[in-house]
């Protein structure tokens, strides 16, 4: 048993402590927001925030997330409440098939945590994440009206 | 059995497999006579296309599938458009394809490849919107006990004009719904639409913001287990043996299976446990004949076909071999395209649950009907006996359509454990090695010029494969492939713009072992790099501006040459660029749109290119949601431009080089250019989206590239060159 604190939670999962952190995310807790894409931290897919730092939780063993917070897409929005992210995303209408977007928003969110009002070279060298629908455009403009609500 | 479906976001749910007999029996009664066809809550169903509840929600039909590219809120806007019904009450759910075959298919096609979700089905959406429109008018009118001429509708809301009194459509579903349906009920003229046209917002956005939206890859069924699956990784090979006891302890792991001859399933309580089962278990691959073959062979066998005597004609006028021959000046090139994985962002995947009685499955599909068609043909079932429910797609982009290869595969390892729910998820590696690639082409083209540099003739050899010699070979004429022309057409939603007096485009058929598919663009993408950045040789060999000298070929494709010229225009080609800065034209037409675009480049040391800026026009025939054709035009430059600089599926030893995004790398957010669209709908047909734009991509951008440095790169991907997106 490992003892995880998710999305301000803390609960146990019953896995071998090799296991991904998305893995265990996904189906242990039955957070499938974050999404397998790749599974060696090409994509971004699977980005969650581990202590509010951006990572990539498909080459994270669930042991190196002991003690520390997990948050999810799922953990994002505060008290029913979208976050400034998710809420511009909805704006901007960023997202078309929406696989990568969970990872996407995450990234983002971290992003605009450490850098409140980045610029576009902060967000080229900070989102590297995948979208094959390539909503890039949108990501762009919805990371810069985020930044200014 | 089960009676619940896993819950699929809010506004897509599934028609539950509980309802689905009551469907079929319910269905088998109408359209006749006075039995009303229910939805799974029991509302009832006006037309086929249209639901309404009591509290009048409209529910729409949607059987085309969702994939990111906006069809479900498109198509729910040409119902609702001749429903007048309120926008805000609408929401929208997938027919299944069990239901549509007991009912004489009465959605229609549900095939979502060919940007055909709007332009194949905006008659018969229409038409079930203005049905049931005219059906909930006429119960009102009844329920008053007035003529129907005095009463109108509009926002959901029945008004007797005379009188002023009104009801919703919610009251008098239950009327409507009983009423024989009118037949030729007319539509309304385009300029009278209020929602068609309009940029509103997309039915299925909020729920792909807070990771609620469930994709195939996160369905859940009670009891269910996981699938991991390693096919043999030389196409046409076959397992010749694996040692399932090496695994059988590994905790969790309850099943090792073969799945048809070709792959071995480990089945376990999770996915991460099947899949490093999997990795662990020793297979041995009998690999067949095929593991000779490398991309140095296909590419001779190709390079053969460039100089056949045999091939099948195109588009011919005139007589090119001839011009050829007497021409005063002669330019030839020779161009190559790869083989191009789709790597939509979710792998492959498919949950089934088979019974001696009942085999149900759900997955995203680009089509629900040849979903179902593998359902039945795997599980050896009846139709009636079969369901397939359609989930949301994590990208799709053509591999989800012609091959429903992964709903086979589920299906034979649920039949393996009967009663047991088996979720069959693909690894990204499992992805890259088996899918239906982009189809390699090589290309020889020769124009002739006279010794006034006019163009006198063209002769363009195309050599490769052909993708319905294996997806539909039914559709070969005379074994000519008939989609290897796209764009490059006399006629047609894939119609040349140019007219050239002596012209033969012909194919040199060449199938290889990799099997190919329908991947975003299809055809038209290598074909527009061959013509366009060939058109643009011409024009620089004759001395003339690339501009001028596409418009002299253009003079009877006024329809190419508007958006051309929008692009022109927009981009300001004739005026000075910012300093290095340098542009490159493209135009098609595909899909039965016209497209468009003129690309900026910078280029530094040599290799390092910026691309600043994309100017597309795109000429659709009607607009349906702007908003949402703008987003898949950027999007189109996006997954073309990564083709064009990135991407290309190697082959060693009969199998797929590139393993993982890694090698087969994709366009993040910072080589991004900025994307202007410039959409000119002319009216009078109706046109693709999705897909169109894409092929004006990587002749803009290598056309500019050119002008930046003078350098003619004709094989692909830009990589293989050095050079770099930056």
């Amino acid at each position: 048993m490992t003892r995880l604190t998710i999305n301000g939670r803390s609960l146990e999962v019953n896995v071998n402590p090799s296991t991904p952190l998305l893995w265990a995310l996904r189906e242990q807790v039955g957070l499938t927001g974050t999404k397998y894409g790749c599974g060696i931290a090409q994509c971004g897919a699977c980005t969650v925030h581990i202590d509010g730092k951006a990572i990539r939780s498909c080459v994270m063993p669930v042991s190196a997330a002991v003690g520390k917070q997990v948050t999810t897409i799922e953990g994002l929005a505060a008290n029913g409440v979208l976050h400034k992210v998710q809420k511009a995303w909805g704006d901007h209408e960023v997202p078309q098939c929406g696989y990568c977007q969970s990872g996407m928003i995450m990234a983002v969110a971290a992003l605009l945590k450490d850098k409140p009002r980045p610029t576009d070279a902060d967000i080229d060298a900070s989102i590297t994440n995948i979208c094959r629908c390539g909503t890039f455009q949108q990501v762009r403009e919805a990371i810069h009206a985020a930044a200014k609500a | 059995m089960i009676t619940k479906t896993p819950k699929v976001g809010r506004r897509s749910f599934i028609i539950g497999s509980a309802t689905v007999g009551a469907g079929l029996a319910l269905g088998l009664k109408i359209p006749f006579g006075a039995s009303v066809v229910r939805a799974q809550d029991g509302s009832p169903e006006i037309t086929a296309w249209v639901v309404i509840r009591p509290d009048d929600t409209v529910v729409i039909r949607i059987a085309r599938s969702e994939m990111g590219q906006g069809t479900l809120t498109g198509l729910a806007q040409m119902v609702a458009e001749e429903l007048e019904c309120d926008w805000s009450k609408v929401t929208t759910e997938y027919p299944t394809p069990g239901q549509s075959v007991a009912r004489k298919r009465v959605w229609g096609d549900f095939s979502t490849g060919g940007s055909r979700g709007i332009r194949d089905s905006h008659q018969y959406v229409r038409q079930g919107g203005a049905t049931a429109r005219v059906m909930l008018v006429q119960a009102a009118a009844d329920t008053w006990g007035v003529p129907v001429s005095e009463c109108s509708a509009a926002n959901s809301v029945i008004t007797h004009k005379t009188s002023g009194r009104t009801t919703t459509y919610g009251k008098v579903a239950e009327a409507a719904a009983k009423l024989t349906p009118p037949a030729n009920v007319s539509l309304k003229d385009p300029k009278d639409w209020k929602l068609i046209g309009k940029s509103v917002k997309r039915l299925d956005t909020m729920d792909k913001l807070t990771g609620v939206q469930v994709y195939g890859a996160d369905l859940k069924l009670p009891g269910m287990l996981n699938a991991a699956i390693k096919d043999c990784p030389v196409f046409g090979g076959k397992v010749k043996s694996f040692e399932a006891a090496k695994v059988t302890g590994i905790p969790g792991v309850r099943h090792v299976v073969p799945v048809g001859d070709s792959a071995v399933a480990v089945v376990a309580d999770t996915w991460w446990q099947a899949k490093t089962a999997l990795d662990a278990l020793p297979i041995v691959w009998d690999e067949g004949p095929n593991a000779q073959v490398s991309s140095a062979t296909i590419a001779e066998m190709l390079k053969a076909g460039l100089d056949a005597e045999q091939a099948f004609v195109g588009n011919q006028n005139g007589d090119a071999k001839a011009a050829i021959a007497g021409a005063v000046k002669k330019i030839e090139a020779v161009y190559a395209y790869p083989f191009q994985n789709h790597a939509p962002m979710e792998p492959m995947n498919a949950t089934a649950r088979y019974t001696e009685d009942r085999c149900e499955v759900w997955g995203p599909t680009q089509n629900g009907e040849a979903a179902f068609a593998a359902t039945l043909a795997a599980s050896g079932l009846p139709a009636d006996k079969c369901e397939f429910y359609k989930v949301h797609l994590g990208g799709g982009f053509g591999r989800r359509v012609a091959y429903q290869d992964y709903v086979t595969q589920a299906v034979l390892i649920a039949k393996q454990i009967p009663g047991t729910p088996v979720k069959l998820l693909w690894t990204r590696e499992e992805d890259m090695l088996h899918g239906r690639y982009h189809p390699v082409m090589q290309c020889k083209l020769v124009g002739a010029f006279d010794a006034s540099n006019n163009l006198t003739g063209l002769h363009m050899r195309l050599s490769g494969q052909s993708i319905l010699s294996a997806v539909r070979p039914a559709a070969l004429q005379d074994g000519k492939d008939p989609l290897t022309f796209q764009g490059l057409n006399a006629t047609g939603d894939f119609a040349i713009g140019y007219t050239i007096p002596n012209l033969l485009i012909d194919h040199a058929m060449r199938n290889t072992h990799v099997p190919p598919g329908f991947w975003r663009g299809v055809n038209i993408n290598q074909n527009a790099i061959f013509l366009e950045c060939f058109v643009d040789e011409l024009a620089h060999a004759a001395g003339q501006d690339a501009l001028e000298f596409r418009r002299k070929l253009m003079s009877k494709h006024p329809k190419h040459l508007a958006v051309l010229n929008a692009v022109a225009d927009r981009a300001g080609w004739g005026k000075p660029a910012s300093r290095g800065v340098y542009r490159g034209l493209a135009q098609m037409m595909s899909f039965n749109s016209y497209v468009a675009a003129c690309a900026e480049v910078s280029v530094t040391a040599g290799n390092k290119v910026k691309v600043h800026r994309i100017v597309a026009a795109t000429d659709p025939g009607y607009a349906v949601n702007p908003a949402q054709i703008e987003r898949q035009i950027a999007g189109s430059f996006v997954y073309g431009l990564s083709a064009l600089f990135m991407e290309e599926c190697t082959v060693k030893a009969g199998r797929i080089e590139q393993t993982n995004f890694h090698a087969y790398d994709s366009m993040r957010i910072a080589q991004m250019p900025k994307v202007e669209s410039i959409i000119m709908p002319s009216g009078g047909f109706w046109g693709g989206v999705g897909e169109p734009t894409i092929c004006v991509a990587a002749p803009a951008v290598l056309n500019a590239f050119f002008a930046a440095t003078g350098k003619r790169i004709r094989t692909f991907p830009l990589k293989n060159h050095g050079v770099q997106m930056v």
